[in-house]
């Protein structure tokens, strides 16, 4: 089984196609829906979890790339600047899936990209603009 | 066994001085013994670096042909208002001024992307800033509008002048509410959702001289990634309050007055801080060295995250309404441990000072005396004590009659 957290951009003509009932069904694929943005005759951006065996996520993901959705994985949306990042651990209490963590030792922190779900909780709560999520 | 300031910097000199940080100190003084240690160890350094507001900078920008009277005109750097109550080309920019265009928060809760701390931040790193000035021209200075790009490097002088730093201890930040509030201390959840405190604890400055005995008027400092001077005690200085047996006042208590010549610093160590909601603020790298005169000194240096105790506060309620008390203490190592008990509640811990940077700031400070390149001075006047008398007043209002 493998996992993979990637971000949908939909063109506006296939907004209205029920593309994630068909990977559930067709291609034996567990779907989490961790943020989704769509407005009629606009794009829509859908973040995911995508869970199932190998060739069935390969197979999956050929399909929705065929439909002429562009995919992406949800790391490359996400940036922590570390060099804004001043350690002070405010946004340590907020993240919900404990992407961005502290060492209790030495008190730095750190972020890890594939836990981070773009929720962007800690957009607000970060004092130096260290976290970027472009949704 | 007491040693002098003059002897300690006699062994600095000669690159012989015993230096170990806040930090260090704890574990080498516990197992030395605290006789021994003393006669070892010189300087104990310390360090913060946290959001502190009551910050700003004073420049000389040098006359202008034919010249301008700033004094009593409007000035703005990057649109940010700057105070312009001096002579001719004297004037204050403060950490938390904003551009007058700056939404604050007219769509809540406001971003504070830019303001006068970001403009200090931008001057250490040597960047271009818009001067924009209006005059209104006298005999003796002519010219009624100005508008350039200074620089740090072209200024005669850039002075970092902070009326209240290094605050002793803090209150922990929680919301008892039922909505999500922004504070600055942070954006704080409802029913208890989070607790966010602000201190370096045992790493401290004023915690490791909790009753001044060292740091006064004249002591030399790393301030901002170079060096400054303790101007005396800070704003709100309040060092009546109740006290640990060590010492160790366990809310706010005293607080520091600091200068130093902005060209030696650096924009790692003074940083633009946006608090959403809140505003604008600096924060600010400050490292104090404390001579190890004698064991009582050395004493207060060895105190611990677990015995330096902070009161949780309110801040939906009791903080804006200045309604006194507490809804009970925490040390500093509950709090770095990630959670703290409220009202039976398990409640998450964030810190809003770095812990990690004021270790590193310690550390630094450290290396600069090990290498005989920063002596430490003799206090000219010490810091007002419990002894002091002093009393943390409310502003006593008094209604302006109509007439």
């Amino acid at each position: 089984m493998q996992k993979k957290r990637l971000v949908l951009s939909y063109p506006p003509h296939i907004v209205e196609q029920p593309v994630i009932s068909k990977l559930v069904k067709d291609y034996d694929l567990t779907v989490n829906i961790l943020r989704a943005r769509i407005t009629p005759k606009e794009e829509g951006r859908l973040v995911l979890e995508v869970t199932g065996k190998r060739q069935a996520l390969e197979a999956g993901i050929n399909y929705i790339k065929e439909l002429g959705v562009e995919i992406q994985p949800l790391a490359q949306d996400v940036k922590w600047h570390e060099d804004r990042c001043t350690h002070c651990t405010a946004c340590i209490s907020i993240c919900p899936p404990k992407a961005l963590d502290v060492d209790r030792k030495t008190m730095e922190v750190s972020f890890n990209r594939d836990k981070c779900i773009a929720c962007e909780l800690c957009i607000p709560v970060c004092p130096y603009q260290a976290m970027e999520i472009l949704f | 066994m007491v040693k002098t300031i003059e002897e300690i910097n006699e062994k600095i000199k000669k690159g012989k001085a015993v230096v170990l940080t806040a930090e260090e100190i704890i574990d080498y003084a516990s197992e030395k013994g605290v006789r021994k240690t003393a006669q070892e160890v010189d300087v104990v350094t310390t360090g913060t670096f946290g959001p502190m507001c009551s910050s700003g900078a004073y420049f000389n920008v040098g006359h202008t042909k034919p010249r301008i009277k700033l004094g009593g005109g409007k000035i703005y750097l990057n649109d940010v208002p700057v105070y312009a109550g001096f002579a001719a080309v004297d004037f204050f920019l403060g950490a938390t001024a904003m551009p007058e265009d700056d939404p604050r928060n007219k769509i809540f809760p406001g971003k504070f992307a830019y303001g006068g701390a970001y403009i200090l931040e931008e001057l250490v790193a040597a960047k271009d800033v818009r001067l924009t000035a209006t005059a209104y021209g006298t005999d003796c200075y002519p010219r009624k509008s100005l508008e350039t790009y200074i620089c740090l490097k072209d200024m005669n002088e850039a002075v970092l002048f902070n009326m209240r730093n290094a605050y002793q201890n803090y209150n922990v930040a929680v919301n008892l509410s039922d909505k999500v509030i922004y504070t600055y201390m942070g954006v704080l959840q409802p029913k208890l959702g989070n607790a966010n405190y602000c201190s370096a604890g045992q790493l401290s400055p004023l915690l490791n001289d909790p009753l001044y005995k060292t740091i006064g008027a004249g002591t030399r400092i790393f301030l901002g990634g170079g060096v400054g001077y303790v101007v005396g005690n800070g704003t709100q200085h309040n060092p009546n309050v109740p006290r640990t047996e060590g010492g160790v006042p366990k809310m706010t208590g005293g607080t520091l007055a600091v200068t130093g010549d902005l060209k030696m610093m650096s924009p790692k160590w003074l940083r633009g801080t946006s608090f959403t909601g809140y505003g604008v603020t600096l924060t600010v790298g400050i490292g104090v060295p404390i001579p190890i005169l004698d064991e009582e000194i050395l004493r207060y240096t060895m105190a611990r995250d677990e015995d330096i105790w902070a009161q949780v506060v309110d801040y939906s309620e009791a903080y804006p309404q200045f309604i006194p008390g507490s809804l009970g203490e925490v040390n500093y190592r509950e709090l770095k441990s990630g959670k703290i008990t409220v009202k039976g509640k398990e409640v998450p811990t964030a810190g809003l000072s770095s812990y990690l940077k004021a270790r590193e700031i310690a550390q630094t400070l450290k290396e600069w005396i090990e290498a005989g390149k920063f002596l430490l001075t003799k206090p000219v006047e010490s810091i007002p004590s419990v002894d002091s008398g002093i009393v943390f007043k409310p502003l006593k209002e008094r209604p302006i009659k109509k007439k």
